[in-house]
């Protein structure tokens, strides 16, 4: 079983959807009981870092996340959710995140050329940079679905995938049993479906 | 490279997705959750529901229709018609939507776009918009394009987009129904004054028309249509490797 993170950010039903689709129990959940028996954690989020982060340390959730992970169980952020794995954002002040990962988040305006749109808003070709069991049923080049504004930056330590915005921007991180997409793979489509099967066959350990 | 969008819109009236000819005419097309399915495995970027429903009931019925489609439908998904309060925000996004769009309901309350995007974040909140030209002058229009506003287009964008608006859908009522292409002169003026992506609708009528509009305008994100893709008269697909051929970035689905 699955156990999507309910921490009040975010609209939970697509990514509930799509589990149903890949035919994987999952459930909605902000019950820490619930989260330790699952087989695996997905960690979502839209909005702001500061105000996420806010929230998963009020819940409490932020310390189960952190034992689940650090016990090797495997975990996937979402999107902002991917983002709170690292160590601290610079959205709107200096927030601190979960620290599994080793990085930061910053504004892609800071990196990418005038004129450009922001946020990156569509449809991206992923550019694998590292195997991963994620892309066990991912090639290099497909697409997926982006919004955002921000982006983790230093983390060569487990970036797998970038894709090109005006820079090569951070779509993919791993290391271990922790996971994240800066995209959205419950609104990727096919690609995006794929992606969180093979997620829900990795294997247990850090 | 981040790519153009396909967007087929579906306007559904009764539970049944309809298309209006100059907004005048309505004829039956196909039902709403297969035809969304069919555009997703067809190579559509994103989808617009657009509900056109007055009765309480059809409005039940399209919120069913809509939980229906997210349930098995895995792109982004935008919903606008009689979204009017944050409540009407709220009512479609626990279904399933990812944008909202608003047109009369934000000329009716000028202050929506800004309090929508403050609870959901500027990226759900799209501005949808009817323009027509009026004595030379592009002027909004309310109540699916039966009411002249009287406020000018540009400028009511604009703040609109100032206030928190995190796309635009940019509906010529010149060139709508009439398949001639889009409207590049109001398309160019808007990529002028917004920095959020805009969305071309209104005068596709063949493939040629989104390779002008993407060529001739870099600054348009997405092209929007109805009736051509309901008729197949322009396949997704096809139109996205035409996209493809002529320079223009576009997502392929492999066969």
């Amino acid at each position: 079983m699955v156990a999507i993170i309910d921490y009040g950010v975010g609209n939970l039903f697509s990514l509930r959807s799509s589990f149903a689709a890949i035919g994987v129990e999952a459930e909605v959940t902000s019950d820490p009981e619930v989260i330790r028996g699952a087989d695996r954690v997905i960690l979502p989020g839209v909005g702001a870092f500061g105000d996420a982060a806010d929230k998963l340390r009020e819940s409490g959730l932020d310390r189960v996340v952190r034992e689940e992970a650090e016990r090797g169980k495997p975990l996937m952020g979402i999107c902002l959710g991917m983002q709170l794995l690292f160590e601290r954002s610079y959205e709107y002040g200096e927030h601190l995140g979960l620290g599994l990962l080793k990085g930061e988040i910053r504004p892609i305006a800071e990196r990418i050329p005038a004129g450009l749109k922001i946020p990156q808003m569509g449809w991206n070709a992923l550019k694998i940079v590292r195997e991963s069991p994620l892309f066990r049923y991912t090639k290099d080049g497909e697409y997926v679905y982006f919004v955002h504004s921000y982006s983790a930056v230093k983390c060569e330590d487990s970036l797998l995938a970038s894709t090109e915005y005006g820079a090569e921007l951070t779509a993919c991180v791993g290391k271990g049993n922790v996971f994240g997409c800066q995209f959205h793979p419950e609104k990727s489509g096919e690609v995006g479906l794929r992606m969180l099967k093979a997620f829900c066959e990795t294997e247990a350990g850090r | 490279m981040i790519t153009k969008r396909i967007i087929p819109c579906l306007d559904v009236k009764d539970g049944r997705v309809v298309k209006g000819v100059n907004f005048q005419r309505l004829g039956d097309v196909a039902s709403p959750v297969e035809l969304a399915r069919y555009y997703s495995a067809n190579g559509a970027d994103e989808l617009v529901f657009y509900d056109i429903t007055a009765s309480a009931e059809g409005r039940s019925l399209f919120t069913e229709i809509l939980t229906e489609t997210a349930r098995t439908v895995f792109i982004p998904l935008t919903v606008g018609g009689g979204i009017n309060t944050t409540e009407d925000f709220d009512r479609v996004l626990k279904c399933g939507a990812d944008k909202v769009s608003v047109n009369s309901g934000a000329i009716r309350d000028p202050s929506l776009v800004g309090k929508a995007a403050k609870l959901y974040g500027d990226q759900c909140v799209v501005l949808s918009v009817d323009v027509k030209r009026v004595d030379g002058v592009f002027r909004i229009f309310a109540k699916g394009g039966r009411e002249n506003t009287g406020m000018e287009a540009i400028e009511w964008i604009r703040r609109c987009v100032g206030e928190g608006a995190g796309e635009v859908v940019v509906n010529s009522m010149d060139t709508d129904g009439v398949k001639q292409g889009f409207d590049l002169e109001l398309l160019e003026k808007v990529c002028e004054v917004v920095q959020v992506p805009v969305i071309a609708s209104g005068g596709a009528g063949k493939i040629e028309d989104f390779i002008t509009l993407f060529q001739t305008l870099p600054g348009v994100d997405a092209g929007l249509a109805a009736s051509i893709f309901h008729f197949g008269e322009v396949e997704i697909n096809e139109l996205k490797k035409e996209m493809k051929r002529n320079g223009i970035p576009a997502r392929i689905l492999e066969e």
